[in-house]
């Protein structure tokens, strides 16, 4: 089992245990639950953003319905890191992704619990005027 | 911190949304948020996910969100100061609960309320080092709750090396390794050098108003 991590996801995944150790192959499915991204015929695509794969990237990306996603991040040029075991990983984000986001003015959206367990999405208070604000006990 | 307020402003379509940067979990909020009582929104974030999205690194820090989702303050100190001075302290907090009650009953006309390119001036910058260390500091401490804590505190303290300006990312991992550990005598030091360097732990918030408070 191993474990993927990105803003805001947690999953649990079985990975294609056959590639090399320091990658992390998925397939389409668990891809999609863990990214977000999904595999098209035209690339790999998040929401609206498809990036093309010509055949050279395509084949060291994408093997009939297995990606790579650690070559993928990298082919993007977003942070992934993962423990020595390679059994938890990280998938980050690009500085120039976090900074674009921001700079459209839409307050990014997330689901957190309560003290109870019970979700809330930021976007539940939309038709409200939000102060949104941070606190810790430490 | 803030129920008064809230009560005060929440039929006029207004809601506070407070998230809790508690890498230990709810366990460790549970006693201030029963103190407080908060009939608002009070949220427990782990993984530090709201302070990644909204480029934070301290706490309080807030950001003023309209009615169609749009930032019309972006992250910034909320109304506190790091002083011995009780009466400046209450002064920063009423002017920044002032401004809130002003954007409030006023909406964009209020002065504190920013335009969109006044927002955008005022959004901290994210860089290559930022947002590697927010993926060190998210697996770190999930490694650490794996019970992997040397791999984990490796990739806690590569976060902090990586963004300095970050005291949730420091004082979470000293607060992970001990729980009295984010005050302690290294937290000093770190906050002394930090002023010495010309830069303020509780930079004060863009207003015309907190003019009062500074210098």
């Amino acid at each position: 089992m191993t474990r993927v991590l990105s803003a805001g996801r947690s999953l649990d995944v079985e990975p294609d245990a056959s590639r090399p150790a320091g990658e992390l192959w998925l397939d389409a499915a668990a891809l999609e639950e863990a990214t977000g991204w999904h595999l098209r015929p035209e690339g790999l695509c998040e929401g609206p953003l498809c990036v093309p794969l010509p055949e050279g990237p395509r084949a060291a990306l994408v093997d009939g319905d297995t990606v790579n996603v650690s070559g993928l991040w990298q082919h993007l040029g977003r942070p992934i890191l993962h423990d020595a075991s390679a059994t938890t990983w990280m998938l980050g984000e690009a500085a120039e992704d976090r900074g674009s986001r921001l700079a459209s003015l839409e307050a990014p959206d997330f689901t957190l619990p309560d003290i109870e367990g019970k979700l809330h999405s930021l976007s539940d208070f939309r038709g409200k005027k939000v102060f949104l604000a941070t606190w810790a006990s430490w | 911190m803030w129920q008064r307020l809230y009560e005060e402003l929440a039929d006029q379509g207004f809601m506070i949304v407070t998230v809790a940067m508690e890498s230990r979990g709810a366990d460790a909020a549970r006693g201030p948020i029963r103190r407080a009582r908060p009939t608002y929104t009070s949220l427990i974030d782990r993984d530090h996910l709201v302070a990644d999205l909204y480029n934070m690194v301290n706490v309080p820090q807030a950001v003023w969100i309209d009615e169609e989702g749009r930032i019309v303050r972006p992250t910034e100190t909320a109304g506190a100061a790091i002083t011995l001075n009780l009466g400046r302290i209450r002064k920063t907090r009423k002017i920044y609960c002032d401004a809130i009650r002003d954007w409030v009953a006023k909406g964009a006309a209020s002065e504190y309320a920013f335009s969109p390119e006044e927002a955008r001036a005022h959004l901290p910058a994210s860089t290559p080092e930022i947002a590697l260390a927010h993926a060190h500091f998210h697996l770190g401490r999930e490694l650490w709750e794996q019970g992997n804590r040397d791999e984990g505190g490796a990739f806690l303290r590569k976060a902090v090396e990586l963004n300095p300006d970050s005291w949730n990312f420091f004082r979470q991992m000293k607060n992970l390794e001990h729980i009295l550990g984010s005050g302690g005598p290294e937290f000093f030091r770190r906050a002394r050098r930090y002023r010495k360097d010309g830069k303020a732990y509780y930079p004060l918030p863009d207003m015309a108003s907190m003019d009062e408070v500074s210098g």
